[in-house]
């Protein structure tokens, strides 16, 4: 009589137990909180080492976006001529690019967590999902070095008499960058959990990518594809990341198409994305050091 | 209850897939997904061959592990042996959680951090000083931790000069050494540690020896560890499990552990001589047997240099026959000769009777024979020639051994091992 409740006591001491049943929901936010520095020292070395010995450092998380935005110039407004209303054509392409840029990066960078990262994973125990946490995280702040320079050009295109401004929407920034981080995040722990024991979608995701950029109006506005392709405009208008994309060009510049439904089709679709993304994920860092 | 279990393992069970992932699995897994839907076990738990490589597959599945079952007290140093594929590594992988089990569960009371490797998550362009900071949160200490440590750290690892520089302009030893450092001042409440020790050089696993039994002895710290240096095991840890293929097969203190170790795999390639067509001579005389014995009459092929040890030849006669030389050769895996020893140098000779079964007892007081594995040549002369002759009788390993009683490993591979002494000279 007196042994039944010693071993009740003693069961409940238990840190934690490793074994094979685990409830579909099962997250330690203790344990994530206690590797917070491992999180930093992550942020801290993905954007140190980047460039490491290289000439121009940090300058080349300048380049690409905008290199990208003068060839998209090019091509689709000066030869392809697609009008970008009041809004000159470099800013429009720049805002475009540099938010797909970051949703892009979290992306892949996430979605090679588990197949990047089994070297460590094989060796040593940290909640697995401060890696595509930390690539998150890493990626904001490239994303906002640039923001300054979109913020400098826009700044630059104003004073030479560019008629354009952002609107009230721009209170909803932060919301934008978070819909952009939840989705890549989300969509990226979803691939690298399938993507432990069958490759394929490695295979897919790249062109896939390329193909999803078209596909979510960057670099053309959502307009365009109404006036001139309306039996394929569905496409884009379910498409959440054109959501996204455009609603960041309308409260930078007041340019595009908004409503409130698809703001809030975009939300729920990020949360839904990253919750379903954290889930799968959650249940394949127990094992899939087997099969990857 | 004398002492609290900190840790307890119950049914502990691995099971792998052998073979390629390929489109082959799927059916396998829709398989499984499918009973999993119907809330039936998986059908594939009940299949699954017992983990010894030298068989061949019989089933698409494997248990690396099966069944494990033990406790370990706080303050304990447990060590787990067993050869190369008993399923050391998968359990370890299993404690330090970076896999789960198929069956069966682990319950702790404390945090375990696990040293499978040292310098885990080392980025080759960050400096001493930012790996130091990156590992030791990737073992699970926070940043505070770290700081309070680290000149520590510097010191233990004696990279001082380099802590600056990037890691990838070190040498190999050296980040060895920064990464055992790291690893070495972790305090969590269970540490798991594998074969970390066979790293670096003399000097500094003396060191590392040092400091697992700083972190064992004065430190009360629980420690599970796995290796394949017995020396190391004997010295350091207060109890042992052996495992063997995949099942716990002895538990016990360390030492007797160890020695369980020792004398297990005898059976394995043990071909009756009197039974062996590849010999010279053999029609008179004929060696029908060899083993090699322990003080206490252990049969062994695992051997630890500086101990000392019978080896037992038994042979039978048809005739009587005067003034018999027996000699041992020892041969090392690249067929040379590290000694022998022969009778007939010793002018010591045998007379043998007409006899169904007898032996005579060779003692080697102080092996010497350092790490490697070897195998006997066993021959037997007389007046006119030889007797008898069967090359590679016996096969043994030198598994490990304190010939200098220092408590420190032979590093050196060569030669042997002999007693000697150095002193000063004094006119």
């Amino acid at each position: 009589m007196s042994k039944e409740p010693s071993t009740v006591a003693e069961q409940q001491d238990w840190l934690y137990e490793i074994s094979p049943h685990k409830p579909l929901l099962d997250f330690n936010f203790k344990e994530i909180w206690r590797y917070r520095d491992l999180l930093i020292l992550f942020v801290k070395r993905d954007i140190v080492t980047v460039y490491k010995q290289t000439i121009l450092g940090p300058l080349w998380f300048l380049i690409q976006p905008l290199f990208t935005s003068v060839i998209f110039t090019l091509i689709f407004n000066n030869v392809a001529n697609v009008s970008t209303g009041s809004v000159p054509n470099f800013l429009f392409n720049l805002a475009g690019i540099s938010a797909w840029g970051y949703f892009k990066q979290c992306l892949t960078g996430s979605s090679g967590t588990f197949t990047k990262n089994a070297n460590i994973f094989g060796k040593v125990y940290f909640p697995r999902v401060i890696m595509p946490l930390s690539i998150t995280i890493s990626n904001l702040v490239k994303f906002g070095i640039q923001l300054s320079i979109f913020v400098g050009f826009y700044v630059f295109y104003v004073s030479s008499g560019a008629s354009v401004s952002p609107n009230s929407n721009l209170l909803l920034f932060p919301v934008y960058v978070l819909m952009m981080a939840l989705s890549g995040l989300g969509l990226g722990m979803i691939i690298s959990a399938f993507t432990t024991k069958y490759r394929d979608l490695t295979q897919l995701l790249t062109f896939a990518v390329q193909l999803l950029m078209y596909l979510s109006a960057v670099p053309f506005p959502m307009s365009k594809v109404k006036n001139d392709l309306p039996e394929y405009y569905w496409a884009f208008k379910y498409n959440p990341l054109a959501q996204i994309i455009e609603g960041f060009r309308y409260m930078t510049m007041d340019v595009g198409l908004f409503s409130w439904l698809s703001f809030g089709y975009a939300l729920g679709f990020s949360v839904v994305v990253f919750l379903v993304g954290l889930v799968i994920f959650n249940r394949t860092e127990k094992s899939f050091i087997d099969t990857v | 209850m004398m002492s609290k279990t900190i840790l307890t393992a119950k049914n502990i069970s691995k099971q792998y897939r052998l073979g390629l992932v390929g489109t082959g699995t799927l059916g396998h897994d829709l398989n499984r997904w499918w009973h999993r839907v119907r809330g039936k076990d998986d059908p594939y738990l009940k299949i699954g061959a017992e983990n010894d490589r030298s068989k061949k597959a019989e089933s698409d599945y494997v248990w690396a592990l099966r069944d494990i079952n033990f406790d370990v007290q706080e303050g304990e140093v447990l060590g787990i042996i067993g050869k190369n594929g008993a399923g050391k590594s998968t359990l370890l992988k299993i404690l330090s959680r970076v896999t789960m089990p198929t069956t069966g569960s682990i319950k702790t009371k404390g945090r375990i951090a696990s040293l499978l490797e040292v310098g885990t998550g080392f980025h080759p362009e960050l400096t001493g000083r930012e790996n130091i900071y990156l590992n030791g949160a990737i073992l699970g200490m926070t940043k505070s931790e770290i700081k309070a440590k680290e000149d520590e750290i510097i010191d233990f690892s004696g990279c001082a000069m380099y802590v600056d520089t990037p890691v990838k302009r070190y040498s190999s030893g050296m980040r060895v050494r920064l990464a055992f450092a790291v690893a070495a001042h972790l305090e969590p409440d269970i540490l798991v540690v594998d074969e970390v020790l066979a790293v670096g050089d003399a000097e500094f696993q003396k060191k590392a020896i040092g400091k697992m039994k700083d972190i064992s002895g004065t430190g009360g710290r629980t420690v599970l560890f796995v290796s394949h240096n017995m020396a190391a095991v004997k010295s350091l840890c207060t109890r042992g499990v052996v495992l063997e293929n995949g099942t716990s097969v002895f538990e016990g203190t360390a030492e007797e552990s160890v020695d369980y170790y020792l004398s297990s795999s005898k059976k394995e390639r043990f071909k009756k001589l009197k039974d062996r067509e590849d010999r010279t001579g053999g029609n008179i005389f004929k060696f029908t047997d060899i083993q090699i014995n322990s003080e206490n009459k252990k049969e062994l092929k695992n051997l630890l240099s500086g101990e000392k040890y019978y080896f037992k030849i038994g042979f039978t006669s048809k005739k009587d026959i005067k003034k018999v030389a027996f000699r041992l050769r020892f041969i090392d895996s690249n067929q040379n000769i590290r000694f022998l020893c022969n009778n007939f140098f010793q002018d010591d000779f045998f007379d043998i009777k007409h006899t169904m079964n007898d032996y005579i007892i060779l003692e080697i007081p102080n092996f010497p024979l350092p790490i490697g594995e070897y195998n006997i040549q066993l021959s037997c002369f007389y007046e006119n020639g030889i007797l008898d002759d069967i090359e590679q009788a016996f096969e043994f390993t030198v598994v490990g051994g304190d010939f200098y009683s220092t408590g420190r490993e032979q590093i050196s591979k060569e030669g042997v091992l002999i007693d000697y002494k150095f002193s000063r000279y004094d006119s």
